[in-house]
């Protein structure tokens, strides 16, 4: 009988499955995984190093692109960072904006992450259906952005613009129109919230169908409950956040312990899994899509009845609007200064965190008393999950390695910054 | 007894005919695909696409090179010279946006005191060799002549936010 030996095998960068750049060296005995060690650093781009050459508010847009599926949230961790060293804040409609923007950008990411953890796990469907909302949350960026993903949209000290009052509709064609025009343009009669009200409203029934197609499917099941499982000691020991951490069962939500924004004047819940396998998190994500709804119906009708500023009245760090600026001199004085020279932040260090849909992402911003930042470090929660890639995965099979990455919901813009 | 009942249960295959049943219904219902180059999804005002530089009604290029967008840009792929013209005007001889670079936030069009550099609502573009990613300034304001109509409604829809 020949020997039988481990052998080596590597998992992407190449695969599907692997979410990026993931590149796994895995170590089998057999289908049985002995040792797992992941490679990172294939989509490093130096962001930290390169927000140290620019002014403060060029790097917007390049917190975009850290978590590429939940852009805003990345954001509002940065420019919290600089709001608080200028010792500004935000009006409260900027507030309550960041909010539900913030929430819609949750829904976004775990509408990512359950089509993709599914298609991983062989629920082809449920990727659709996760996408075609996904594309609702899309157009809700790209009214008050431009952009369907890379926003640049808050700034310190508010956000760029307020929230339209039209929204785009769809144009008559040879297969759209009559009753189907009326249909595809149903939402879009009114202002951008109206049509997030409209979404908020119908969500939960997607959220449902959902549940029909995976919650008690015994295929799903098998390949998730007891998968990876977490004990909340060890969650804790190795510095998970977010769903990682609630899905084990430790109600740590930092939208209610470390609140930021409008959290303290919305209602919701934090889910809290049992088990902490990779099922529980599925629920505690779901569920979270649940509450994320509910925040942005509170946001919605706060936003409604309380029309003012969204942006600071401070032209030191934020342009006057554009006609005051092309009539006073001295507007225009600052237009310039602001887009060539930007604004100088005292100096002094900064950690502000915000609870993106993946957990804690940190920026620890140190200043110099310039008008660049002397050093931007950031908090990705990913990395964190991915170092426990190995325990999480040793002793299960070749197949479960996937269920973990899709439970991990790892995305690499991210974790190799 | 429950363990008994759920074996049951599961021998029915409930739950995979109430995943099939709501495909199934999904097969009859109204498609929310979009037939791509025929009929195009609806773009807001606001969208950020291919550049354009502008022109003012009379035909004089809006531009007067400040150099804001360069200074502004944050993946600095705006270059440009600048002169002054025959009659005494300060314009640039040379502007010129790498479209490989560009990473589309917008902070151009918002620095532009004159509204002359904006960002269209084209994105369906391409280039046929190397090099083309590099916007001259002729390109640059044809596509403005070309669109004019378009950009100038986009802006005045959105001007009370701005």
């Amino acid at each position: 009988m020949p020997e039988i030996k481990n052998y080596t095998m590597n998992f992407g960068p190449q695969h599907p499955a692997a979410h990026g750049v993931l590149r796994l060296i895995l170590e089998l005995d057999g289908e049985v995984v002995e040792h797992a060690d992941p490679h990172v650093g294939l989509l490093h781009r130096g962001t930290e190093k390169l927000a140290e050459s620019k002014p403060f508010n060029q790097s917007i847009g390049y917190m975009d692109r850290l978590d590429y599926v939940s852009m805003m949230c990345n954001e509002h961790a940065y420019v919290r960072a600089i709001e608080q060293l200028l010792g500004i804040e935000a009006p409260i409609r900027a507030q309550y904006i960041r909010t539900m923007f913030d929430e819609i950008t949750r829904v976004r990411n775990h509408l990512m992450w359950i089509g993709t953890h599914g298609l991983d796990l062989g629920a082809m469907a449920l990727f659709l259906y996760a996408f075609r909302e996904r594309e609702q949350c899309m157009d809700m960026y790209e009214a008050v952005s431009g952009a369907r993903m890379h926003a640049t949209y808050y700034r310190p000290g508010g956000v760029y613009r307020d929230l339209p009052d039209h929204m785009p509709q769809y144009q008559e064609s040879k297969w759209t129109k009559g009753k189907n025009l009326a249909y595809a343009n149903e939402w879009r009669e009114g202002s951008l919230l109206d049509f997030i009200d409209a979404f908020a409203d119908d969500f939960p029934s997607k959220i449902a169908e959902y549940r029909t197609l995976l919650q008690d499917n015994r295929i799903w099941k098998q390949r998730t409950v007891g998968i990876g499982v977490v004990s909340p000691e060890q969650a804790k020991a190795w510095g998970f956040t977010g769903p990682m951490l609630r899905g084990s069962g430790v109600a740590w939500d930092l939208r209610k312990k470390q609140t930021y924004a409008a959290y303290d004047k919305v209602d919701f819940d934090v889910p809290v899994g049992v088990n902490g396998d990779c099922y529980d998190r599925y629920l505690v994500r779901m569920e979270e899509m649940v509450q994320s709804t509910r925040i942005i119906k509170q946001c919605v009708e706060w936003l409604r009845n309380n029309p003012g500023p969204v942006m600071v009245d401070e032209y030191k760090v934020a342009p006057p609007d554009r006609e005051m600026m092309k009539e006073d001199m001295e507007s225009m004085i600052h237009h310039f200064k602001l887009f060539t020279e930007g604004y100088t932040v005292p100096a002094g260090e900064v950690y502000t965190a915000v609870e993106a849909p993946k957990g804690e992402f940190g920026v620890y911003m140190i200043s110099d008393d310039s008008n660049k930042p002397f050093r931007l470090k950031l908090r990705a929660p990913g990395f964190a999950h991915l170092s426990a890639m190995n325990d999480m995965v040793k002793g299960h099979m070749l197949a479960d390695v996937v269920a973990v990455i899709g439970t991990m919901d790892i995305v690499f813009g991210e974790i190799d910054r | 007894m429950t363990k008994v009942f759920k074996y049951l249960k599961s021998l029915t295959l409930n739950e995979i005919r109430k995943g099939l049943l709501l495909t199934q219904k999904y097969f009859f219902k109204r498609k929310f695909t979009v037939r791509y180059p025929e009929e195009k999804t609806p773009k807001s005002p606001r969208f950020r696409g291919l550049h354009a530089l502008r022109r003012y009604p009379n035909g004089e290029e809006r531009c007067i090179a400040c150099k804001l967008c360069e200074a502004v840009c944050p993946a600095a792929a705006i270059t440009i010279d600048s002169d002054v013209r025959e009659d005494g005007s300060r314009r640039t001889t040379k502007y010129e946006i790498d479209l490989f670079k560009c990473i589309y936030c917008g902070f151009c069009e918002e620095s532009c005191p004159v509204d002359s550099i904006v960002e269209t609502d084209i994105h369906e573009y391409h280039f046929e060799s190397k090099g083309k990613n590099v916007m001259t300034k002729e390109q640059l304001l044809a596509i403005g002549d070309m669109y004019e109509e378009q950009i100038a409604n986009a802006r005045t829809k959105d001007a009370k936010y701005r």
